[in-house]
C-alpha cells in the first residue's frame, strides 16, 4: 500500500488548474456585475422590477419575464443581467476541466479504477451542465 | 504579499460595485419613491442586494468563527427573512457554498490536507445524487421545501450539539474496499511536527450515506459540510483535519452538479448571487483574521442559536403559522 507524505501528481495538477480557474471565474463575475450595475448594457429584466420577480417561484418568473431556461442565456449576452452568467457558468464549470486534466495522469500511473471513476464524474457533471435535465413545475 | 493584493483588489472592486449601484440609482434622476417597487414593499429594489451584501459579509465572519460553511447559514436565514422565493435562495446558496469551496480547494489540495483519493469515489456518488436532489427540490412546492428545510436545519442543530469529533479515530484495519481503492495517506501535522499515517474503514457504509447527503445538498442548496465531516471522521475514520479539508473540497464537486440544475432551470438571479458571493468571501477573510487571534467558543453557540431560530422560522413558514 503506497503512502504519501506529499500531495500526489494528480492532486497538484488538479489544484493548479482549479486555482487559476477559480480566480478567473471570480474576476469575470465581479467585472460582469460591475457592467450590470453601471447600466452600460440594458438588462432584460429592469432592475427596478426585480422585486416583482424574485418573490415568484422560478417557473412563474420564467414565464412572466419571458426567459427561456437552459443555455438560452448565451443568446442574451448583450443584456446586462445575462452577461453575469458567463462568470456563474465559469465557476460552475471549472471542476470539469480539472477532472479532464487528471484522467491521463491516472491512466499513465496505471490507476485504471480511478481513471474510470474520473471519466464517470466528467460525464455526470457534463450531464448536469447540459441542460437536458428539467425539473418539474410546482 | 500576493494574498494581500488579492484582498485589496477584491475590497476595491466591491467598494466600486456598491458605489456604482448607488450612483446608478441616484443618477437616474428618478425619485426613489417613484421607482416601482414590489406591490406591498416600501423598500427600494437596490436596498435588498445592499442589505444582502452586508448580511452575508457578517455571515462569512460568523461562519468561520463558528466552524460551519456559509451555505448552511445562508439558505435558512436569507430564505426566512428576505423577500426572495426559496427557489432563488437555494440557487444562490449553492453558488455561495460552491464559490467558498472553490476558493479553499487549491490550498487544501496543495498542502495535502484534502485528499483527492478519498474525495473522488465519494464525489461521484454525492454529485450524482445532488442532481436528483436538486430536481426533486425544484419540483416540490415551496411549503413542502420549507417544512423539510426547517426539519433538516433543526437536525443539523442536533448534530452540532451532540456529535463528537475524533482528532485521530482508531481504525484497527482498513476495509477491503478502501484497500482496493488505496485510500490511505500521510499528512504533516504542523502543531506537533509529526507525520500522521491514516487509513479508513466502513467504506461501503460511508459511500452509501453520501447518497442521502448528496440528495439533501441538492434539494436544499445548503452545502453539506455539516454532514460530510461526521461521516468522513466518525464513520469512515479519517483524521479530523483530513475530514474537514476533504469535505470542503468535496463541496466544490457536489455543489457543481446541483448548481447546474438550478442555473439551467432559471433559479439563479445575478442580483442575489453576486453580492452574496462577494459578501460571504470578504466576511470569511475577515473571519479568518479574527480566528488567528482568538477563538471565542461562544460563537459556536451563537451559530447554533441562529440556526435554531432560522430552522424554526422555515418550518413555521412552511406550515403557514409564521408567513
Amino acid at each position: 500500500m503506497d503512502k504519501k507524505v506529499m500531495a500526489t501528481e494528480e492532486q497538484l495538477a488538479y489544484a493548479k488548474l482549479l486555482d487559476s480557474g477559480m480566480k478567473t471565474g471570480l474576476l469575470i463575475l465581479i467585472v460582469t456585475f460591475a457592467v450590470y450595475m453601471s447600466a452600460v448594457l440594458t438588462p432584460h429584466v429592469p432592475v427596478e422590477e426585480l422585486p416583482n420577480y424574485w418573490k415568484m417561484p422560478v417557473h412563474k418568473y420564467l414565464a412572466a419575464a419571458d426567459i427561456h431556461p437552459g443555455w438560452a442565456w448565451l443568446g442574451m449576452l448583450g443584456k446586462g443581467d445575462f452577461l453575469n452568467f458567463i462568470g456563474i457558468a465559469f465557476l460552475a464549470g471549472v471542476t470539469i476541466p480539472c477532472y479532464i486534466r487528471i484522467i491521463p495522469i491516472l491512466f499513465a500511473k496505471k490507476d485504471t479504477t480511478y481513471g474510470i471513476i474520473a471519466i464517470i464524474e466528467v460525464l455526470v457533471l457534463a450531464l448536469a451542465a447540459s441542460g437536458i435535465l428539467k425539473a418539474g413545475g410546482h | 504579499m500576493a494574498r494581500k493584493h488579492v484582498k485589496f483588489i477584491a475590497l476595491a472592486v466591491v467598494f466600486f460595485a456598491v458605489l456604482i449601484t448607488a450612483g446608478y440609482v441616484f443618477a437616474s434622476g428618478v425619485p426613489l419613491a417613484a421607482v416601482p417597487a414590489a406591490a406591498n414593499s416600501a423598500v427600494p429594489w437596490w436596498a435588498w442586494p445592499l442589505i444582502l451584501f452586508i448580511v452575508t459579509f457578517f455571515m462569512g465572519i460568523v461562519a468561520v468563527l463558528g466552524g460551519v460553511g456559509g451555505g448552511v447559514l445562508f439558505v435558512p436565514i436569507i430564505g426566512g427573512f428576505f423577500p426572495f422565493h426559496i427557489d432563488f435562495v437555494r440557487g444562490a446558496g449553492l453558488l455561495v457554498a460552491l464559490a467558498g469551496a472553490l476558493a479553499a480547494g487549491p490550498g487544501l489540495l496543495k498542502k495535502g490536507m484534502a485528499d483527492l483519493r478519498l474525495a473522488i469515489p465519494v464525489a461521484v456518488i454525492a454529485s450524482s445524487c445532488a442532481i436528483v436532489g436538486a430536481m426533486i427540490g425544484l419540483a416540490l412546492p415551496a411549503k413542502t421545501v420549507n417544512i423539510a428545510l426547517g426539519g433538516t436545519i433543526l437536525g443539523i442543530v442536533g448534530i452540532m450539539l451532540l456529535a463528537k469529533k475524533s482528532e485521530y479515530p482508531d481504525v484497527p484495519k482498513a476495509d477491503n474496499l478502501s484497500t482496493v481503492l488505496r485510500i490511505t495517506g500521510v499528512y504533516h501535522e504542523v502543531s506537533t511536527g509529526q507525520d500522521i499515517n491514516w487509513k479508513i474503514h466502513r467504506t461501503p457504509q460511508g459511500l452509501a450515506t453520501f447518497i442521502v447527503i448528496g440528495i439533501m445538498a441538492g434539494m436544499f442548496g445548503l452545502g453539506a459540510g455539516w454532514a460530510n465531516v461526521p461521516v468522513l471522521n466518525l464513520m469512515m475514520g479519517a483524521p479530523l483535519k483530513v475530514s474537514v479539508a476533504t469535505s470542503k473540497f468535496l463541496l466544490s464537486i457536489t455543489d457543481t452538479s446541483a448548481a447546474w440544475i438550478y442555473v439551467n432551470n432559471g433559479a439563479v438571479l445575478p442580483m442575489m448571487v453576486v453580492p452574496s458571493i462577494i459578501g460571504i468571501m470578504l466576511g470569511s477573510i475577515v473571519g479568518v483574521r479574527i480566528l488567528t487571534r482568538t477563538k471565542p467558543a461562544a460563537v459556536r453557540y451563537i451559530v447554533i442559536a441562529m440556526l435554531l431560530f432560522a430552522g424554526s422560522r422555515a418550518m413555521l413558514k412552511g406550515l403557514g403559522i409564521w408567513t
